[in-house]
């Protein structure tokens, strides 16, 4: 199996303070990688570098088999994205919204057409299709948003915080719509403060003050922390914090 | 009150923070009364005109040196013919053309009567009939040089007094104008901008759920911009004070108190404003249109208000600047107290509270 | 160039669909043009004048009589009491006051000279001069007639005199409204082209959308295009519509060929447009780009000439309006229509809006490119 993003000392500094410090790791095709951290841990400085969003200050890294310093454009072909804040448009229809992203990523119309019903389809949105984004309740817009991410078949799909402010059977909805895509092979990179999501990811990797402490699958993570919980492990490794603390100014 | 003290406070962070607008903020009523004072005026100077002499004789050249001794004039070029004329025109540069006659000292002193031609670009009507005023005094004047000093039977002498700007300075009509204007934009154009803002980030409603009433919160967020308001009014009473000589001759106490009404006039349209809409652009071009322009059309600020169609006069009566331009000039120039502005305050005064009413019981409403 | 056509779609759909948009850019413009049309008028009219006539000669009230029929002023009150019209002067109820003094008739007859009193309400000062002018100008005419009338003299028989006489070009009638309402055209436009621009894109900054747009394939420049070009067809549409209703409600001469207005526009909203995209590379939210905007359009429309003369600044003011392209598209503008000026006119102008373009649109883009 081929490596869908490989990380050599991805380093991202802002002035003094090193957001990101010579974070190394693989992540495989078709895999659902977890990305986790407190707030302010780098997660979304790693993740928007890993997009072409920033641009790294040392280190290497390729996406897709293309390198996020010089080859941006190809990667972004490849990738799809949702962001922490609801990324569609509200004043656009949900038929609107979809045709605008398709026809950004170069899409047909016979394309977009076949798409637009097919994913009307598989949310039940076809009654809502002609409504105004803004209309829609959260939880059914961030399905909609991950649908429209995943629109032009990427082979990596970002994810930073998809499930913030859902309920939990939303929630449960949105994880299916990710097995999903990871069974037709796309490569999850998703973010998330829910340690049960955590246990849902095929490896996950935990990151305090902008280093990567801990990465496997999370079974063998509790183990080795022998913890009860995701959330254990997590609490263990923040907690951990004072006294190797080395980045942070 | 100490929640409300830290409701103030909160405000303020966001005032000061924002350094950009801050910067406007001051930079504004400064450049704006910089190109006021200096820059935007009707006089006329140096004004480029093309002479067109076919006499080319002694006078005709003294009256052309005449017309360029003023001040008033240039001579830009000299014309050969009837066809220089209408280019010369088009190009713009050249707005009078002065047409001598052929032999025009023959004709004056044989013929009595010499016939001068004064063409005039009127494309700009106002410039065009000025700049013909003045030609015609200096060349009036230049007669009056050729024939010899005549004293004319039955002469109707004028006397003129120019009461409370004897040097016809402009800056006594603008300075109240600049005030006007940027306490409109800062008390009613910010508080609606700033309180849509908080709706569009949907802090409003966590504002709303906390224990402050809504009263205290709408004043919160007002208090920092009245205290604004009055730094940026009276940093442009000293600018007309020290670098145009612009008096406060009365109370500038009165002065200030008026301007406290103003900022509450506009700052309750500014709150109404926010009421009607929830998005900040919408709030803004509201602003923009309803209040800024008239503000600067129909207050008889920058275009004179008896000059106007019947229904532009009337509308201008609820506008709430020109009351407060009143006012000020009242005050500052003529040295009026309360005695005599009684009555433009009465009305500012009633309008302030209506606005202050409605806004409030908008406001409410859109709570429940 | 499929990618500009779905920015181009959605943009236009989010315009069209917000229920504020629509007003601001068909109904604010009409009603922006006919009330500046009327409003934006330095011609003093309606003066109101106290009239004190201590004489109540034949003469005396044939000046008054000469005063109000000429159409600049109105009488407020015709008083035998300096002392009431001077309150009248200090309650703002008039702005000027004649007073004629006793023997008036008598004393021109017999001294060969009398003096009237006129007292002029100076605040505002240029009103004031004219105000002054006028009726100096009146009673100039009125002295001219009654000498005449008294001593039997025609024209012929006066003094040596030069015969002057007047022709206003361009604008024989004089109408104010010919001279501002392309102006105000200008204006209209340019608000367009400068403050939507600047802030839709900033918006889409605020709610966060860009950073969607961001890791999308979408080429810079495409999206720039996406985002500009709807104003620049909006902004022109408005041109075309405000001469539209100019002609229809104020006959508006068109003299020269308006495909040269479009040209002009066309190049002049990119500057706008630029300068609107350079706003919004270094503001945050739309209130601030909003001001930034603001600020620095009012400088420019206050420098355009477009309410005052450009001759009439002094000579620092004159060179920075060398910089400004509203100024060069007001006096374009009113160049082909007033005057029909053609293309060997105004190329020169046109050259340097090209530049303008060219400079203002670099600098943006190159501070854009910086940004994401």
């Amino acid at each position: 199996m081929s490596k869908a993003i490989i990380t050599r000392n991805l380093t991202k500094r802002f002035g003094d303070f090193i957001a990101t410090n010579a974070i190394t790791f693989d992540v495989e095709q078709g895999e659902i990688f977890g990305f986790l951290g407190a707030n302010g841990a780098g997660k979304t400085t790693a993740m928007r570098m890993l997009c072409g969003l920033l641009k790294p200050s040392s280190g290497e890294a390729t996406v897709a088999g293309f390198n996020i310093f010089t080859q941006t454009e190809q990667v972004k072909r490849r990738i799809g994205y949702m962001s922490q804040k609801f990324s569609l448009y509200e004043d656009l229809t949900v038929k609107e919204n979809i045709r605008f992203y398709g026809g950004i990523y170069g899409l047909s119309h016979q394309q977009i057409k076949s798409k637009t019903e097919e994913l009307l389809g598989k949310l039940q949105l076809q009654q809502e299709a002609g409504q105004l984004v803004s209309s829609l309740p959260l939880g059914w817009k961030q399905k909609l948003s991950f649908s429209i991410a995943v629109l032009h078949n990427p082979s990596i799909v970002f994810l930073d915080e998809p499930t913030g402010g859902v309920d939990p059977i939303t929630r449960r909805q949105f994880w299916d719509l990710i097995y999903e895509a990871a069974d037709r092979g796309v490569t999850i990179f998703v973010t998330t403060h829910y340690m049960d999501e955590a246990e849902y990811c095929n490896r996950i990797s935990i990151m305090v003050d902008g280093k990567i402490k801990a990465l496997d699958t999370p079974a063998k993570l509790k183990e080795q922390y022998q913890a009860a919980s995701m959330n254990d492990v997590f609490l263990q490794l923040a907690r951990a914090k004072p006294g190797e603390n080395n980045s942070s100014s | 009150m100490r929640e409300f003290l830290v409701f103030v406070r909160k405000e303020c962070y966001h005032i000061f923070r924002d350094r950009r607008t801050l910067l406007i903020l001051f930079g504004m009523p400064v450049v704006l009364i910089v190109l006021f004072g200096f820059a935007i005026t009707n006089e006329v100077r140096n004004v480029k005109i093309a002479v067109l002499d076919q006499a080319k004789d002694t006078y005709s050249r003294q009256l052309t040196d005449r017309i360029t001794a003023s001040g008033y004039f240039t001579v830009d070029r000299y014309l050969a013919s009837e066809k220089d004329i209408e280019p010369v025109f088009r190009e713009g540069e050249v707005k009078v053309v002065v047409v001598l006659p052929p032999n025009f000292g023959h004709e004056f002193y044989h013929g009595r009567k010499a016939p001068l031609q004064l063409l005039t670009d009127a494309s700009d009507p106002n410039t065009g009939t000025t700049l013909v005023n003045y030609a015609n005094a200096i060349i009036l004047q230049y007669q009056q040089e050729m024939t010899g000093k005549v004293t004319l039977p039955l002469t109707i002498q004028t006397a003129s007094r120019m009461i409370y700007n004897p040097s016809l300075k402009s800056v006594f009509l603008f300075v109240p104008g600049v005030m006007t204007l940027i306490l409109m934009l800062v008390s009613a154009m910010m508080t609606s901008i700033t309180i849509t803002r908080e709706k569009e980030l949907g802090t409003m409603e966590i504002l709303l759920v906390s224990p402050l009433k809504p009263l205290t919160i709408i004043a919160g967020k007002v208090i920092p911009y009245i205290a604004l308001s009055f730094i940026i009014a009276l940093t442009i009473l000293a600018m007309g004070f020290w670098i145009f000589g612009m008096p406060v001759k009365g109370s500038l106490l009165l002065l200030l108190l008026e301007c406290l009404l103003f900022c509450l006039a506009a700052l309750s349209l500014g709150i109404l404003i926010s009421s009607l809409t929830n998005s900040q652009q919408t709030a803004m071009m509201i602003s923009m249109m309803g209040l800024l322009l008239p503000t600067i059309l129909l207050s008889g600020f920058v275009f004179p208000l008896e000059s106007m169609p019947k229904p532009l006069q009337v509308f201008a009566n609820i506008v709430p600047a020109k009351w407060f331009i009143i006012i000020l000039k009242d005050i500052m120039l003529k040295g009026a107290g309360l005695r005599q502005v009684w009555q433009p305050t009465l009305i500012l005064g009633g309008m302030t509270l209506f606005f202050l009413v409605l806004s409030v019981r908008k406001f409410k409403t859109r709570l429940s | 160039m499929r990618t500009i056509f779905f920015i181009l779609q959605k943009e236009f759909l989010q315009v069209f669909r917000n229920r504020s948009m629509l007003p601001i850019i068909f109904v604010v413009p009409v009603v922006q043009l006919l009330v500046l049309a009327f409003a934006a008028n330095y011609e003093i009219r309606n003066l109101s004048v106290d009239v004190v006539d201590h004489d109540g000669s034949t003469w005396s009230r044939q000046l008054r009589d000469k005063l109000l029929s000429s159409g600049y002023f109105t009488l407020h009150r015709q008083s035998y009491s300096q002392q009431e019209a001077f309150e009248d002067l200090e309650a703002n109820r008039a702005d000027l006051i004649l007073t004629i003094p006793p023997h008036f008739e008598r004393d021109l007859v017999r001294e060969n000279e009398a003096t009237v009193q006129l007292l002029v309400n100076a605040i505002n000062g240029s009103k004031a001069g004219l105000a002054y002018g006028y009726a100096a100008n009146i009673i100039g005419r009125f002295n001219r007639q009654v000498r005449m009338d008294w001593l039997a003299l025609d024209e012929d028989d006066g003094p040596e005199h030069i015969d002057i006489t007047y022709r206003y070009w361009y604008n024989p009638t004089l109408n104010y409204k010919f001279f501002m309402v392309p102006g105000i055209l200008v204006v209209l436009v340019t608000l367009i082209g400068a403050f939507l621009s600047g802030m839709n894109i900033v918006k889409e900054k605020e709610i966060g959308t860009i950073e969607q747009l961001n890791v999308t394939p979408i080429r810079k420049h495409h999206f720039i295009i996406g985002k500009l070009l709807p104003f620049w067809i909006i902004a022109l549409f408005e041109l075309a519509f405000g001469l539209a209703v100019g002609k229809l409600v104020f006959s508006l001469p068109f003299e020269g060929n308006i495909a040269w207005v479009f040209l002009f526009a066309a190049v002049y909203l990119l500057v706008m447009l630029g300068l609107g995209l350079l706003i919004s590379t270094f503001t945050e939210t739309q209130q601030q780009s909003m001001f930034i905007t603001w600020f620095f359009l009012i400088i420019f429309i206050l420098m355009s000439g477009l309410f005052t003369p450009i001759e009439s600044m002094p000579a620092w003011a004159q060179q920075l309006t060398l910089v400004n392209p509203v100024a060069y598209f007001v006096k374009v503008i009113r160049m082909v229509m007033q005057k029909g000026s053609g293309w060997a006119d105004i190329q020169h102008y046109f050259g340097i809006m090209l530049l303008m373009a060219a400079a203002v649109n670099s600098v943006a883009i190159w501070n854009y490119r910086k940004t994401v």
